[in-house]
């Protein structure tokens, strides 16, 4: 796996499992690859996995069963939705903004490009 | 696992110590990576860890034994990889019917696994010596790991190993790793390494610059570009403005960037020092 430079990869691991529910590859109530399993896979230290699933448990993405593992909270794709959001408005939509604005594209431009793009 | 207590060493009495009073402490559980200069002496501190070197004073416990006295017990618990080495004229088989052995946890099953994640599998009546340099290794590493030794020491592991080779290795290490385990890796190509560290540790000769949780530096450090209020410990300059480590402001985390840190270590030790025993 690819990591970024600018995010702890504990939470870049978090935003991957938050697409795979998003796209459906890991379903609500399915179980979550064990934290070794995915170190393995991905080439990534145990307890940085370790520290991804405790903080997607603490945000109700997944749960826990004694002894069987984590698995994917039934509103796991809600509550993402929901953070992505948040995330998207406080931060990138900022800078895209700005974007916008330096190079002078207005509000009718662009709400002819994003209907545009969803017409798409 | 490991307790080094109050070490001295020197290779030669007139150029002084190499070692001097030198304290460590490492536990199971933990991939470390140990990060020094040239010169600072990673491989001497593996030699005397390993038992193969020994101090003019202090000593080396591993679960409180003296790793010196070379006890069965300890080296069947201990398996070095060092930077170089030289395999026999032997199949791999006949290799691992001679070595494996000495180890009481050596798994046949898990060598054929390693082999295959190096993609050296069905390898077994192949000669040793007909390999290339990176096979070698590999090979060597593969049986490393498959003896399940609690603590494994590796010097310069990914040196001589081609590009997917390093994607393997860290697969390796994953794969390999548990809570039993203690493995410790010493390198200058922290690139190849960096995500898949417990712990740094960076030494200087006698001084440990720094000894701490890679989760500990996420939420101390940040490695990104500056900004104005920034009290940056490390700065680099970039074409595209000043990149520095700085003490994490508002909660922020970034990953870790090694070789800053390690650049920031060496270049401002007190700074780095003072930022790691303030409690958080």
């Amino acid at each position: 796996m690819n990591f970024k430079d600018n995010k702890a990869i504990y939470l870049q691991i978090a935003d991957r499992i938050g697409d795979q529910i998003l796209s459906g590859s890991l379903t609500p109530d399915g179980k979550v690859p064990s934290v070794r399993e995915l170190a393995a896979e991905i080439e990534v230290n145990a307890n940085t996995v370790a520290r991804t699933y405790d903080h997607l448990q603490q945000n109700g993405i997944i749960y826990t069963k004694r002894g069987l593992g984590y698995f994917v909270s039934p509103d796991a794709e809600e509550k993402i939705v929901a953070s992505r959001r948040e995330q998207l408005m406080r931060g990138e939509m900022d800078y895209f903004l700005g974007q916008l604005k330096a190079v002078g594209i207005t509000p009718t431009e662009l709400q002819q490009l994003y209907s545009d793009y969803l017409a798409k | 696992m490991f307790t080094i207590n109050h070490l001295s060493f020197s290779y030669n009495k007139r150029n002084g110590d190499l070692f001097h009073d030198f304290s460590l402490e490492l536990n199971a559980g933990n991939v470390y990576g140990l990060l020094g200069k040239n010169g600072a002496g990673k491989s001497t501190l593996i030699y005397l860890m390993t038992g193969l070197l020994a101090p003019q004073a202090g000593e080396v416990l591993m679960d409180s034994e003296n790793v010196r006295h070379r006890l069965p017990k300890t080296m069947s618990d201990i398996f070095l990889v060092p930077e170089e080495f030289d395999m026999p004229r032997l199949t791999l088989k006949k290799y691992v019917s001679v070595n494996a052995p000495f180890y009481p946890r050596f798994s046949m099953e898990d060598m054929e696994r390693y082999l295959e994640i190096f993609e050296m599998g069905g390898m077994m009546d192949v000669k040793l010596h007909a390999l290339s340099m990176g096979q070698r290794k590999k090979v060597f590493m593969a049986f490393a790991f498959a003896t399940n030794t609690r603590a494994l020491i590796m010097d310069e592991p990914t040196n001589g190993l081609d590009i997917p080779s390093k994607s393997q290795f860290r697969k390796l290490v994953t794969t390999g790793m548990s809570d039993d385990k203690l493995m410790l890796i010493s390198t200058h190509q922290v690139r190849d390494i960096s995500d898949i560290l417990d712990h740094v540790v960076i030494i200087d000769q006698s001084h440990v610059l720094l000894n701490t949780g890679m989760a500990d530096v996420t939420s101390r450090i940040a490695f990104r570009p500056l900004r104005e209020g920034d009290q940056p410990i490390f700065v680099l300059q970039s074409p595209f403005g000043p990149l520095g480590a700085v003490p994490a402001r508002d909660g922020e985390e970034t990953k870790v960037d090694l070789e800053m840190l390690f650049n920031a270590t060496l270049q401002n030790p007190a700074a780095i020092n003072q930022l790691f025993t303030t409690s958080k």
